[in-house]
Protein backbone atom coordinates (compact mmCIF):
# COMPACT_ATOMS: atom_id res chain seq x y z
CA UNK A 1 0.00 0.00 0.00
CA UNK A 2 1.37 3.34 -1.07
CA UNK A 3 0.88 6.87 -0.06
CA UNK A 4 1.94 10.15 -0.79
CA UNK A 5 1.66 13.91 -0.03
CA UNK A 6 2.77 16.50 1.86
CA UNK A 7 4.85 16.93 4.65
CA UNK A 8 3.89 18.98 7.72
CA UNK A 9 5.90 19.28 10.26
CA UNK A 10 5.38 19.40 13.94
CA UNK A 11 7.32 19.14 17.43
CA UNK A 12 7.87 16.22 20.09
CA UNK A 13 4.97 15.66 22.57
CA UNK A 14 2.03 16.75 20.41
CA UNK A 15 -0.54 15.62 22.76
CA UNK A 16 -4.63 15.21 21.78
CA UNK A 17 -5.48 18.28 23.47
CA UNK A 18 -3.16 20.15 20.45
CA UNK A 19 -4.84 17.36 18.18
CA UNK A 20 -8.22 17.65 18.72
CA UNK A 21 -9.14 20.14 21.51
CA UNK A 22 -12.08 18.97 24.54
CA UNK A 23 -14.14 22.08 23.71
CA UNK A 24 -14.97 20.16 20.48
CA UNK A 25 -15.53 16.58 21.91
CA UNK A 26 -19.30 17.57 22.34
CA UNK A 27 -19.79 15.86 19.21
CA UNK A 28 -17.72 12.81 17.24
CA UNK A 29 -18.97 14.15 13.87
CA UNK A 30 -15.78 13.11 11.60
CA UNK A 31 -16.48 16.64 9.56
CA UNK A 32 -17.14 18.63 12.43
CA UNK A 33 -13.94 17.25 14.16
CA UNK A 34 -11.86 17.85 10.82
CA UNK A 35 -12.52 21.41 10.90
CA UNK A 36 -10.61 22.27 14.66
CA UNK A 37 -7.84 19.17 13.64
CA UNK A 38 -4.58 20.63 15.63
CA UNK A 39 -6.09 23.60 15.76
CA UNK A 40 -3.81 24.24 19.14
CA UNK A 41 -0.47 23.35 17.58
CA UNK A 42 -1.46 25.19 13.91
CA UNK A 43 -4.39 27.10 13.72
CA UNK A 44 -4.36 27.29 10.38
CA UNK A 45 -3.93 23.29 9.72
CA UNK A 46 -7.29 22.83 8.80
CA UNK A 47 -7.37 24.91 6.07
CA UNK A 48 -3.93 24.28 5.10
CA UNK A 49 -3.95 20.37 4.74
CA UNK A 50 -4.47 18.96 1.52
CA UNK A 51 -6.37 15.05 1.28
CA UNK A 52 -3.20 12.90 1.35
CA UNK A 53 -0.88 14.98 3.21
CA UNK A 54 1.48 13.40 6.00
CA UNK A 55 1.83 14.79 9.58
CA UNK A 56 6.32 14.65 10.57
CA UNK A 57 6.62 14.72 14.25
CA UNK A 58 9.35 14.14 17.04
CA UNK A 59 8.92 11.82 19.91
CA UNK A 60 5.85 10.35 21.94
CA UNK A 61 2.88 12.06 19.10
CA UNK A 62 -0.56 11.57 20.72
CA UNK A 63 0.26 12.02 24.18
CA UNK A 64 -2.54 12.46 26.98
CA UNK A 65 -6.21 11.31 26.47
CA UNK A 66 -7.46 8.34 24.85
CA UNK A 67 -9.56 10.17 23.09
CA UNK A 68 -10.59 8.36 19.14
CA UNK A 69 -11.57 11.69 18.45
CA UNK A 70 -8.05 12.55 17.29
CA UNK A 71 -7.27 10.17 14.88
CA UNK A 72 -10.70 10.76 13.30
CA UNK A 73 -10.18 13.78 13.12
CA UNK A 74 -6.79 13.17 11.13
CA UNK A 75 -8.22 11.14 8.80
CA UNK A 76 -11.32 13.26 8.53
CA UNK A 77 -8.68 16.19 7.50
CA UNK A 78 -7.44 13.90 4.94
CA UNK A 79 -3.83 13.45 6.53
CA UNK A 80 -3.03 9.89 4.64
CA UNK A 81 -0.18 9.07 7.49
CA UNK A 82 1.85 9.87 10.44
CA UNK A 83 5.04 9.49 11.04
CA UNK A 84 6.80 9.96 13.86
CA UNK A 85 10.28 9.43 16.07
CA UNK A 86 7.56 7.75 18.43
CA UNK A 87 4.25 7.31 19.51
CA UNK A 88 2.15 7.77 22.66
CA UNK A 89 0.82 3.79 23.41
CA UNK A 90 -2.74 4.70 23.27
CA UNK A 91 -2.79 7.01 20.25
CA UNK A 92 -0.97 4.09 18.76
CA UNK A 93 -3.75 1.44 18.55
CA UNK A 94 -6.66 4.16 18.11
CA UNK A 95 -4.96 5.01 15.09
CA UNK A 96 -4.73 1.88 13.46
CA UNK A 97 -7.86 0.76 14.99
CA UNK A 98 -9.40 4.11 12.29
CA UNK A 99 -7.38 2.62 9.67
CA UNK A 100 -5.08 5.84 9.97
CA UNK A 101 -1.38 4.40 9.18
CA UNK A 102 0.98 5.88 11.20
CA UNK A 103 5.21 4.75 11.11
CA UNK A 104 7.91 4.88 13.37
CA UNK A 105 11.03 6.28 12.01
CA UNK A 106 13.47 8.92 13.82
CA UNK A 107 15.41 9.46 10.44
CA UNK A 108 12.22 10.80 9.16
CA UNK A 109 11.45 12.35 12.13
CA UNK A 110 14.95 14.65 11.97
CA UNK A 111 15.06 15.36 8.52
CA UNK A 112 11.89 16.21 6.98
CA UNK A 113 10.79 19.87 6.86
CA UNK A 114 7.10 21.22 6.02
CA UNK A 115 6.29 21.19 2.96
CA UNK A 116 8.34 18.64 1.34
CA UNK A 117 6.66 15.73 -1.10
CA UNK A 118 6.87 12.29 0.36
CA UNK A 119 6.12 8.96 -0.53
CA UNK A 120 5.40 5.95 1.86
CA UNK A 121 5.38 2.28 0.89
CA UNK A 122 3.34 0.60 4.03
CA UNK A 123 4.81 -2.32 3.07
CA UNK A 124 8.16 -1.85 3.27
CA UNK A 125 8.47 1.06 5.74
CA UNK A 126 10.11 3.20 2.61
CA UNK A 127 9.63 6.43 2.88
CA UNK A 128 11.27 8.62 0.13
CA UNK A 129 11.44 12.37 0.26
CA UNK A 130 11.05 13.30 -3.66
CA UNK A 131 11.66 16.90 -2.86
CA UNK A 132 15.33 15.94 -2.08
CA UNK A 133 15.60 12.24 -3.25
CA UNK A 134 16.53 10.61 0.13
CA UNK A 135 15.26 7.79 1.60
CA UNK A 136 14.30 6.84 5.40
CA UNK A 137 13.46 3.70 7.03
CA UNK A 138 10.75 2.94 9.13
CA UNK A 139 9.25 -0.59 10.70
CA UNK A 140 7.26 -2.21 7.87
CA UNK A 141 3.50 -2.54 8.48
CA UNK A 142 2.57 -5.99 8.45
CA UNK A 143 0.02 -7.46 6.32
CA UNK A 144 -2.93 -7.64 8.25
CA UNK A 145 -2.89 -4.09 9.94
CA UNK A 146 -2.26 -3.22 5.93
CA UNK A 147 -5.38 -4.84 5.18
CA UNK A 148 -6.89 -3.48 8.51
CA UNK A 149 -5.94 0.22 6.82
CA UNK A 150 -7.01 -0.86 3.71
CA UNK A 151 -10.41 -1.29 4.86
CA UNK A 152 -11.16 1.49 6.55
CA UNK A 153 -10.09 0.42 10.98
CA UNK A 154 -10.77 -2.37 12.82
CA UNK A 155 -14.78 -2.88 12.93
CA UNK A 156 -14.74 -2.83 9.28
CA UNK A 157 -11.99 -5.31 9.05
CA UNK A 158 -13.29 -7.79 11.67
CA UNK A 159 -17.07 -7.53 9.97
CA UNK A 160 -15.50 -8.10 6.66
CA UNK A 161 -13.38 -11.26 7.96
CA UNK A 162 -16.51 -12.79 9.90
CA UNK A 163 -18.09 -12.21 6.83
CA UNK A 164 -15.56 -13.92 4.46
CA UNK B 1 12.91 -16.34 37.89
CA UNK B 2 10.09 -14.36 39.24
CA UNK B 3 7.29 -12.08 38.49
CA UNK B 4 6.47 -7.99 38.99
CA UNK B 5 2.91 -7.49 40.18
CA UNK B 6 1.75 -6.38 36.78
CA UNK B 7 3.12 -9.41 34.96
CA UNK B 8 1.27 -12.11 37.51
CA UNK B 9 -2.22 -9.95 36.99
CA UNK B 10 -1.58 -10.36 32.77
CA UNK B 11 -0.59 -14.02 33.16
CA UNK B 12 -3.60 -15.01 35.24
CA UNK B 13 -6.22 -13.31 33.22
CA UNK B 14 -4.14 -14.67 29.96
CA UNK B 15 -4.34 -18.10 31.02
CA UNK B 16 -0.52 -18.64 31.29
CA UNK B 17 1.70 -19.86 34.29
CA UNK B 18 4.21 -16.76 33.29
CA UNK B 19 4.44 -13.63 31.05
CA UNK B 20 7.64 -11.79 30.21
CA UNK B 21 7.70 -8.24 28.94
CA UNK B 22 7.24 -7.66 25.03
CA UNK B 23 5.15 -10.99 24.81
CA UNK B 24 1.47 -10.91 22.86
CA UNK B 25 -1.50 -11.89 25.23
CA UNK B 26 -5.40 -11.56 25.22
CA UNK B 27 -6.45 -11.58 28.70
CA UNK B 28 -10.06 -11.83 30.17
CA UNK B 29 -10.99 -8.16 30.98
CA UNK B 30 -12.52 -7.99 34.48
CA UNK B 31 -14.45 -4.46 34.75
CA UNK B 32 -14.53 -2.06 31.84
CA UNK B 33 -15.53 1.87 31.58
CA UNK B 34 -16.57 4.46 29.52
CA UNK B 35 -17.89 8.39 29.75
CA UNK B 36 -20.39 10.37 28.24
CA UNK B 37 -17.22 11.40 25.43
CA UNK B 38 -15.68 8.61 24.69
CA UNK B 39 -19.22 5.50 24.81
CA UNK B 40 -20.99 7.37 21.83
CA UNK B 41 -18.32 6.14 19.88
CA UNK B 42 -17.75 2.81 21.95
CA UNK B 43 -22.01 2.20 21.38
CA UNK B 44 -21.78 3.25 17.63
CA UNK B 45 -18.74 0.26 17.07
CA UNK B 46 -21.00 -2.16 19.04
CA UNK B 47 -23.76 -1.76 16.33
CA UNK B 48 -21.48 -1.43 13.53
CA UNK B 49 -20.07 -5.00 14.74
CA UNK B 50 -23.54 -5.98 14.46
CA UNK B 51 -23.34 -6.99 18.30
CA UNK B 52 -26.80 -7.30 20.42
CA UNK B 53 -25.76 -8.19 23.37
CA UNK B 54 -22.99 -7.37 25.79
CA UNK B 55 -20.86 -10.26 27.39
CA UNK B 56 -21.80 -9.53 30.59
CA UNK B 57 -23.97 -6.37 31.97
CA UNK B 58 -22.75 -6.37 35.48
CA UNK B 59 -19.16 -5.62 34.40
CA UNK B 60 -19.46 -2.57 32.69
CA UNK B 61 -19.82 1.16 34.11
CA UNK B 62 -21.00 4.12 31.94
CA UNK B 63 -20.50 7.07 33.69
CA UNK B 64 -21.56 10.45 32.15
CA UNK B 65 -19.29 12.47 33.55
CA UNK B 66 -17.04 14.93 31.72
CA UNK B 67 -19.94 17.21 30.46
CA UNK B 68 -22.51 16.82 32.57
CA UNK B 69 -25.10 18.05 34.21
CA UNK B 70 -25.41 18.64 29.85
CA UNK B 71 -23.48 21.49 29.29
CA UNK B 72 -24.93 22.11 25.57
CA UNK B 73 -27.35 20.33 23.08
CA UNK B 74 -24.72 18.53 21.80
CA UNK B 75 -23.39 17.09 25.14
CA UNK B 76 -27.11 16.68 26.10
CA UNK B 77 -27.36 14.58 23.35
CA UNK B 78 -24.38 12.52 24.09
CA UNK B 79 -25.51 11.68 27.10
CA UNK B 80 -28.95 10.85 25.80
CA UNK B 81 -27.17 8.01 23.89
CA UNK B 82 -25.39 6.58 26.66
CA UNK B 83 -28.92 6.46 28.48
CA UNK B 84 -31.08 5.16 26.06
CA UNK B 85 -28.06 2.13 25.80
CA UNK B 86 -28.04 1.74 29.37
CA UNK B 87 -32.19 1.34 29.68
CA UNK B 88 -31.65 -0.71 26.53
CA UNK B 89 -29.24 -3.59 27.87
CA UNK B 90 -30.44 -2.67 31.33
CA UNK B 91 -27.03 -1.78 32.95
CA UNK B 92 -26.98 -2.25 36.49
CA UNK B 93 -23.82 -0.04 36.45
CA UNK B 94 -25.06 3.19 34.62
CA UNK B 95 -24.59 6.24 36.94
CA UNK B 96 -26.94 9.36 36.32
CA UNK B 97 -26.87 12.89 37.37
CA UNK B 98 -27.56 13.41 41.20
CA UNK B 99 -26.08 9.78 41.73
CA UNK B 100 -22.60 9.65 39.62
CA UNK B 101 -18.99 10.97 40.44
CA UNK B 102 -15.78 11.20 38.25
CA UNK B 103 -15.64 8.04 37.00
CA UNK B 104 -11.92 7.26 38.53
CA UNK B 105 -13.53 8.71 42.10
CA UNK B 106 -16.66 6.87 42.12
CA UNK B 107 -15.72 2.87 40.43
CA UNK B 108 -13.49 2.48 43.78
CA UNK B 109 -15.45 3.99 45.82
CA UNK B 110 -18.36 1.51 44.92
CA UNK B 111 -16.23 -1.35 45.06
CA UNK B 112 -16.72 -2.26 41.18
CA UNK B 113 -12.70 -2.18 40.80
CA UNK B 114 -10.54 -4.41 42.62
CA UNK B 115 -7.13 -5.24 43.87
CA UNK B 116 -6.06 -8.16 40.82
CA UNK B 117 -8.37 -6.84 38.44
CA UNK B 118 -7.93 -6.52 34.72
CA UNK B 119 -9.62 -3.18 34.33
CA UNK B 120 -9.77 -1.28 30.61
CA UNK B 121 -11.50 2.18 30.05
CA UNK B 122 -11.88 4.38 27.47
CA UNK B 123 -10.40 6.92 29.48
CA UNK B 124 -6.22 7.40 29.71
CA UNK B 125 -6.54 7.87 33.65
CA UNK B 126 -8.04 4.41 34.46
CA UNK B 127 -4.63 3.48 35.28
CA UNK B 128 -5.99 5.53 38.23
CA UNK B 129 -7.21 1.63 39.94
CA UNK B 130 -3.35 0.61 40.09
CA UNK B 131 -3.66 2.24 42.95
CA UNK B 132 -5.88 -0.54 44.57
CA UNK B 133 -3.25 -3.31 42.91
CA UNK B 134 -5.01 -3.38 39.93
CA UNK B 135 -3.61 -3.83 36.08
CA UNK B 136 -5.41 -0.90 34.74
CA UNK B 137 -5.03 0.94 31.55
CA UNK B 138 -6.71 3.56 28.93
CA UNK B 139 -8.20 2.31 25.37
CA UNK B 140 -10.05 3.94 22.82
CA UNK B 141 -13.74 3.96 22.23
CA UNK B 142 -12.84 1.00 19.27
CA UNK B 143 -10.75 -1.52 21.67
CA UNK B 144 -13.61 -0.63 24.46
CA UNK B 145 -16.34 -1.92 21.95
CA UNK B 146 -14.84 -5.14 21.27
CA UNK B 147 -14.19 -5.94 24.96
CA UNK B 148 -17.80 -4.83 25.39
CA UNK B 149 -18.79 -7.54 22.86
CA UNK B 150 -16.02 -10.19 24.08
CA UNK B 151 -15.09 -9.32 27.59
CA UNK B 152 -11.62 -9.86 25.98
CA UNK B 153 -8.52 -7.76 24.86
CA UNK B 154 -4.93 -7.89 23.65
CA UNK B 155 -2.04 -6.89 25.02
CA UNK B 156 1.85 -6.16 24.80
CA UNK B 157 3.16 -7.56 28.40
CA UNK B 158 4.70 -4.11 29.13
CA UNK B 159 7.99 -4.21 30.85
CA UNK B 160 7.85 -2.70 34.10
CA UNK B 161 10.35 0.42 35.85
CA UNK B 162 10.91 -0.07 39.67
CA UNK B 163 10.11 3.55 41.99
CA UNK B 164 11.10 2.89 45.48
CA UNK B 165 10.58 6.09 47.39
CA UNK B 166 12.67 6.39 50.68
CA UNK B 167 13.13 8.99 53.76
CA UNK B 168 10.89 11.26 55.07
CA UNK B 169 7.58 13.10 53.78
CA UNK B 170 8.19 17.24 54.37
CA UNK B 171 5.06 19.00 55.42
CA UNK B 172 2.59 19.67 52.93
CA UNK B 173 4.12 16.90 50.64
CA UNK B 174 1.38 14.41 49.27
CA UNK B 175 1.70 11.85 46.68
CA UNK B 176 0.72 14.30 44.05
CA UNK B 177 3.78 15.97 44.77
CA UNK B 178 5.28 13.03 44.56
CA UNK B 179 4.18 12.04 41.16
CA UNK B 180 4.64 15.17 39.60
CA UNK B 181 7.99 15.27 41.17
CA UNK B 182 8.62 11.60 39.16
CA UNK B 183 7.47 12.68 36.08
CA UNK B 184 9.61 15.81 36.12
CA UNK B 185 12.37 13.32 36.58
CA UNK B 186 11.65 10.50 33.60
CA UNK B 187 9.76 13.36 31.52
CA UNK B 188 6.25 12.54 29.38
CA UNK B 189 7.52 9.62 27.63
CA UNK B 190 9.59 8.25 30.58
CA UNK B 191 8.14 5.14 31.01
CA UNK B 192 6.12 5.01 27.78
CA UNK B 193 4.84 1.58 27.17
CA UNK B 194 6.05 0.52 30.65
CA UNK B 195 4.08 -0.41 33.89
CA UNK B 196 5.21 2.52 36.85
CA UNK B 197 5.29 0.18 39.76
CA UNK B 198 5.40 2.70 42.86
CA UNK B 199 7.20 0.83 45.94
CA UNK B 200 8.84 1.89 49.14
CA UNK B 201 8.32 2.82 52.94
CA UNK B 202 7.09 6.21 51.78
CA UNK B 203 4.15 4.42 49.73
CA UNK B 204 3.37 1.67 52.56
CA UNK B 205 2.56 4.76 54.54
CA UNK B 206 0.54 6.99 51.70
CA UNK B 207 -3.30 6.49 52.14
CA UNK B 208 -5.57 5.14 49.57
CA UNK B 209 -6.40 8.84 48.43
CA UNK B 210 -3.01 9.80 47.59
CA UNK B 211 -2.35 5.91 45.69
CA UNK B 212 -4.97 6.66 43.85
CA UNK B 213 -3.96 10.22 42.96
CA UNK B 214 0.13 9.11 41.91
CA UNK B 215 -1.31 6.07 39.80
CA UNK B 216 -4.05 8.29 38.35
CA UNK B 217 -0.72 10.27 36.84
CA UNK B 218 1.02 7.09 35.61
CA UNK B 219 -0.59 8.01 31.82
CA UNK B 220 1.43 11.45 32.24
CA UNK B 221 5.04 10.09 32.20
CA UNK B 222 3.47 7.20 29.00
CA UNK B 223 2.73 4.57 30.80
CA UNK B 224 0.69 1.86 30.01
CA UNK B 225 -0.36 1.37 33.04
CA UNK B 226 0.90 2.62 37.57
CA UNK B 227 0.74 0.16 40.14
CA UNK B 228 1.35 0.06 44.27
CA UNK B 229 1.03 -3.59 45.99
CA UNK B 230 -1.80 -3.98 48.09
CA UNK B 231 -1.35 -4.35 51.92
CA UNK B 232 -3.42 -3.82 54.68
CA UNK B 233 -4.23 0.00 53.80
CA UNK B 234 -5.93 -1.81 50.65
CA UNK B 235 -7.75 -4.09 52.80
CA UNK B 236 -9.62 -1.92 54.88
CA UNK B 237 -10.32 0.23 51.65
CA UNK B 238 -11.97 -2.36 49.87
CA UNK B 239 -13.60 -4.90 52.22
CA UNK B 240 -16.61 -2.70 53.12
CA UNK B 241 -17.31 -1.68 49.65
CA UNK B 242 -16.02 -5.03 46.96
CA UNK B 243 -18.85 -6.31 45.07
CA UNK B 244 -16.73 -9.28 43.97
CA UNK B 245 -14.04 -11.39 45.49
CA UNK B 246 -10.49 -10.02 44.75
CA UNK B 247 -7.28 -11.58 44.66
CA UNK B 248 -3.67 -9.56 46.18
CA UNK B 249 -0.86 -10.03 43.79
CA UNK B 250 2.66 -8.67 45.21
CA UNK B 251 6.22 -9.04 42.71
CA UNK B 252 8.26 -11.72 43.71
CA UNK B 253 11.64 -10.46 45.07
CA UNK B 254 13.39 -12.14 42.11
CA UNK B 255 11.15 -9.34 39.62
CA UNK B 256 12.40 -8.26 37.02
CA UNK B 257 12.75 -4.39 35.99
CA UNK B 258 13.52 -3.04 32.62
CA UNK B 259 15.03 -0.22 35.39
CA UNK B 260 14.99 0.86 39.51
CA UNK B 261 15.22 4.07 40.49
CA UNK B 262 15.26 5.80 43.84
CA UNK B 263 13.89 8.63 45.31
CA UNK B 264 14.49 10.22 48.89
CA UNK B 265 11.47 12.46 49.78
CA UNK B 266 13.44 14.39 52.31
CA UNK B 267 14.64 15.61 49.54
CA UNK B 268 11.01 17.07 47.61
CA UNK B 269 9.31 20.02 48.22
CA UNK B 270 5.67 20.67 47.15
CA UNK B 271 5.98 20.68 43.31
CA UNK B 272 4.22 23.06 41.05
CA UNK B 273 4.11 21.80 36.93
CA UNK B 274 3.98 25.02 34.94
CA UNK B 275 2.50 24.72 31.39
CA UNK B 276 2.46 22.73 29.55
CA UNK B 277 3.92 19.97 30.00
CA UNK B 278 3.16 17.54 33.57
CA UNK B 279 6.67 17.24 33.37
CA UNK B 280 7.68 21.08 33.77
CA UNK B 281 7.57 20.26 37.66
CA UNK B 282 9.41 22.74 40.31
CA UNK B 283 9.65 22.99 43.54
CA UNK B 284 7.17 25.44 44.79
CA UNK B 285 9.54 27.86 46.92
CA UNK B 286 11.86 28.42 43.66
CA UNK B 287 9.10 29.74 41.53
CA UNK B 288 8.80 33.81 40.93
CA UNK B 289 5.86 35.51 41.75
CA UNK B 290 3.11 34.40 39.80
CA UNK B 291 -0.38 35.84 39.75
CA UNK B 292 -3.60 33.59 39.23
CA UNK B 293 -7.04 34.37 38.19
CA UNK B 294 -8.39 31.07 39.21
CA UNK B 295 -8.04 27.75 41.39
CA UNK B 296 -9.63 24.33 40.86
CA UNK B 297 -9.94 21.77 43.38
CA UNK B 298 -11.33 18.32 42.21
CA UNK B 299 -10.93 15.66 39.42
CA UNK B 300 -10.37 12.40 38.97
CA UNK B 301 -6.49 12.83 40.47
CA UNK B 302 -7.45 15.11 43.56
CA UNK B 303 -11.21 15.34 44.56
CA UNK B 304 -11.21 12.98 47.13
CA UNK B 305 -12.28 13.70 50.85
CA UNK B 306 -9.01 13.53 51.57
CA UNK B 307 -7.80 16.08 49.23
CA UNK B 308 -10.71 18.09 49.97
CA UNK B 309 -9.97 18.20 53.91
CA UNK B 310 -6.24 19.19 52.96
CA UNK B 311 -7.48 22.25 51.30
CA UNK B 312 -10.49 23.19 53.90
CA UNK B 313 -7.44 23.14 56.68
CA UNK B 314 -5.86 25.64 55.03
CA UNK B 315 -9.12 27.93 53.59
CA UNK B 316 -10.24 27.67 57.06
CA UNK B 317 -10.44 31.18 58.87
CA UNK B 318 -9.04 32.34 55.17
CA UNK B 319 -10.68 34.46 52.40
CA UNK B 320 -9.85 33.69 48.72
CA UNK B 321 -8.10 36.53 47.33
CA UNK B 322 -10.16 39.35 45.93
CA UNK B 323 -10.01 38.80 42.09
CA UNK B 324 -9.28 35.07 42.04
CA UNK B 325 -12.29 32.45 41.56
CA UNK B 326 -11.85 29.31 44.04
CA UNK B 327 -13.54 26.01 42.41
CA UNK B 328 -14.20 23.45 44.28
CA UNK B 329 -15.72 19.90 43.09
CA UNK B 330 -16.02 17.03 45.18
CA UNK B 331 -15.66 14.03 42.62
CA UNK B 332 -18.37 11.69 43.69
CA UNK B 333 -22.34 12.39 45.58
CA UNK B 334 -20.60 10.70 48.32
CA UNK B 335 -17.83 12.83 48.88
CA UNK B 336 -19.67 15.73 48.39
CA UNK B 337 -21.84 14.62 51.31
CA UNK B 338 -19.33 13.89 53.47
CA UNK B 339 -17.42 17.05 53.10
CA UNK B 340 -21.22 18.80 53.70
CA UNK B 341 -21.24 16.83 57.23
CA UNK B 342 -17.74 17.47 58.08
CA UNK B 343 -18.52 20.46 58.08
CA UNK B 344 -15.66 21.46 54.84
CA UNK B 345 -18.58 23.15 53.58
CA UNK B 346 -19.33 25.76 55.36
CA UNK B 347 -15.33 26.52 55.56
CA UNK B 348 -15.43 26.72 51.61
CA UNK B 349 -18.13 29.09 51.57
CA UNK B 350 -17.09 31.65 54.43
CA UNK B 351 -13.57 31.88 52.45
CA UNK B 352 -15.95 32.66 49.20
CA UNK B 353 -15.14 29.79 47.23
CA UNK B 354 -17.46 28.23 45.12
CA UNK B 355 -18.81 24.41 45.14
CA UNK B 356 -19.79 22.05 42.26
CA UNK B 357 -21.40 19.01 41.66
CA UNK B 358 -19.00 16.37 40.51
CA UNK B 359 -17.54 16.90 37.11
CA UNK B 360 -14.51 16.52 35.13
CA UNK B 361 -16.12 20.13 33.46
CA UNK B 362 -12.81 22.72 34.02
CA UNK B 363 -10.11 19.62 33.48
CA UNK B 364 -10.33 19.18 30.08
CA UNK B 365 -11.81 22.66 29.54
CA UNK B 366 -15.37 21.80 29.25
CA UNK B 367 -16.89 24.22 31.31
CA UNK B 368 -17.54 25.07 34.76
CA UNK B 369 -14.36 27.71 34.78
CA UNK B 370 -13.26 27.97 31.60
CA UNK B 371 -10.17 30.53 31.30
CA UNK B 372 -9.99 33.50 29.28
CA UNK B 373 -6.88 34.58 27.30
CA UNK B 374 -4.01 35.08 28.98
CA UNK B 375 -5.69 33.98 32.16
CA UNK B 376 -3.90 31.39 34.57
CA UNK B 377 -4.94 28.41 37.45
CA UNK B 378 -3.49 26.11 39.55
CA UNK B 379 -4.79 23.41 39.22
CA UNK B 380 -4.77 20.10 41.23
CA UNK B 381 -5.96 18.05 37.67
CA UNK B 382 -3.45 16.07 35.65
CA UNK B 383 -2.90 18.17 32.76
CA UNK B 384 -1.63 21.51 32.02
CA UNK B 385 -1.19 21.28 28.12
CA UNK B 386 -2.00 24.42 25.79
CA UNK B 387 -6.01 25.44 26.10
CA UNK B 388 -6.55 22.70 28.22
CA UNK B 389 -8.52 24.77 30.55
CA UNK B 390 -9.85 27.16 27.69
CA UNK B 391 -8.03 29.65 25.66
CA UNK B 392 -4.98 28.60 24.15
CA UNK B 393 -3.02 31.89 25.55
CA UNK B 394 -4.46 30.73 29.23
CA UNK B 395 -2.59 28.42 31.39
CA UNK B 396 -2.42 25.58 33.92
CA UNK B 397 -0.13 25.16 36.62
CA UNK B 398 -0.56 21.54 38.44
CA UNK B 399 -0.61 21.46 42.21
CA UNK B 400 -1.56 19.52 45.12
CA UNK B 401 -4.45 20.62 46.67
CA UNK B 402 -2.13 21.92 49.87
CA UNK B 403 -0.48 24.44 47.02
CA UNK B 404 -3.46 25.17 45.58
CA UNK B 405 -5.49 26.45 48.40
CA UNK B 406 -2.65 28.41 49.65
CA UNK B 407 -1.93 29.60 46.19
CA UNK B 408 -6.11 30.69 46.26
CA UNK B 409 -5.28 32.80 49.59
CA UNK B 410 -2.91 34.68 48.31
CA UNK B 411 -3.56 35.53 44.85
CA UNK B 412 -0.44 33.88 43.94
CA UNK B 413 1.07 30.51 43.17
CA UNK B 414 2.23 29.61 46.86
CA UNK B 415 3.50 27.22 49.33
CA UNK B 416 1.23 26.41 52.51
CA UNK B 417 4.63 27.62 54.20
CA UNK B 418 4.06 31.21 52.73
CA UNK B 419 0.78 31.69 54.84
CA UNK B 420 0.81 33.11 58.05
Amino acid sequence: MKLAGKAWKFGADIDTDAIIPARYLNTSDPKELAQHCMEDADPEFAQKVSPGDVIVADKNFGCGSSREHAPIALKAAGVSCIIAASFARIFYRNAFNMGLPILESEEAAADVVTGEQLEIDLATGIIVNKSRNLTYKAQPVPPFMQELVAGGGLIPYVMKRLRD
Amino acid sequence: MGMTITEKILAAHAGLDRVEPGELIEVSVDFSLANDITAPIAIERFRQAGAEKLYDVSRIALVPDHFVPNKDIESAAQCQLLREFAVEHELPHYYEVGRMGIEHALLPEQGLVLPGDVVVGADSHTCTYGGLGAFATGVGSTDLAAVMITGRTWFRVPASIKFIFQGNLRPWVTGKDLILYTIGQIGVDGARYRAMEFTGPVIDQLSMDQRLTMANMAIEAGAKNGIIAPDECTRTFVEERAQRSYQFYQSDPDAQYEQVITYNVSEIEPQVALPPSPANSQPVSSLDEIPIDQVVIGSCTNGRIEDLRLAAQLLKSRKVAPRVRCLIIPATQAIYRQAMDEGLFTIFLEAEAAISTPTCGPCLGGYMGILAAGERAVATTNRNFVGRMGHPESEVYLASPAVAAASAVLGRIASPEDLD
